[in-house]
């Protein structure tokens, strides 16, 4: 392993920042969904480097159940996605502003 | 030469991954997540992680991002709507707290250089992680399935027409 742990981290460190600066800027709930998937990526990425690193196999397990939970995820909130549309006909988070009559 | 692979496949997953929250068509942007996904799959691969990073493709390439896409297929968005700039003076403060997080996180794991010590080859392949996910972690693993069930009668009771 000529690769250092660090390249990994910083790595997923990049990727959870290119998530969270998608979140902030983009305004199209789709993507912006996506971006979430990049910051969920980038954990993955740092629980697998920091596996290998302990050489204890506990991160994939977790690994596992992160995608579960972004499975879940993203299935749900498509869902709500699509009924956000069917009554508002856009996916602008800015255009949802029922909650704020 | 793990160096090279190492930085082939962190740049085709940085670049994708920008260029997910940049493209303005949601189709190209769900392409592009496939791509740096597919890249990330090579780093856990380095990582001795066969089992995830198979799960990786299985599960993000061919469940989520197909998801996705039908999604963007469903939805008849007008473009127009998405070129809206909502944000107007808000969007550089976005960049700034998004490069100060980068900050953050690249200073305190920096300058350490931690070599990875050699592992025997069931590291993360597939029977030595199905005895931790059957074994130690079994009640984890079946709460899982009631997180799917969740998921899946909220997204059908979400989606519903005329109620």
């Amino acid at each position: 392993m000529t690769v250092p742990l660090d390249y990994y981290i910083i790595l997923s460190a990049f990727l959870f920042a290119i998530g969270t600066i998608g979140v902030l800027v983009s305004r199209n709930m789709i993507i912006m969904f996506m971006a979430i998937e990049i910051m969920l990526n980038a954990g993955n990425l740092a629980l697998i480097a920091f596996s290998r690193y302990l050489r204890i196999m506990d991160g994939h397990v977790f690994v596992f159940l992160v995608m579960t939970v972004a499975a879940a995820e993203a299935g749900v909130g498509l869902a709500i996605i699509i009924a956000i549309f069917r009554n508002r006909e856009s996916v602008n988070a800015d255009f949802l502003n029922l909650m704020k009559w | 030469m793990e160096m090279l692979v190492f930085i082939v496949a962190a740049v085709i997953a940085l670049a994708s991954a920008v260029m997910v929250i940049t493209v303005k068509n949601p189709v190209g942007s769900i392409l592009y997540l496939l791509l740096s996904i597919m890249a990330q799959s090579v780093l856990y691969v380095m990582l001795s992680g066969l089992f995830v990073a198979a799960f990786l493709v299985l599960i993000y390439g061919g469940a989520i991002l197909v998801l996705f896409l039908f999604v963007v297929m469903m939805l008849n968005i007008r473009y127009a709507d998405l070129g809206v700039d909502t944000l107007g003076r808000l969007k550089p403060w976005a960049w700034v707290f998004g490069i100060v997080l980068l900050a953050e996180l690249v200073w305190i794991t920096m300058g350490r250089m931690t070599r990875f010590a050699g592992v025997d080859e069931t590291f993360g392949s597939v029977p030595e992680v199905a005895r931790l996910l059957y074994g130690k972690f079994v009640y984890p693993f079946e709460l899982t399935s009631i997180l799917l069930l969740a998921a899946i009668i909220g997204a059908v009771v979400m989606t519903r027409k005329g109620h």
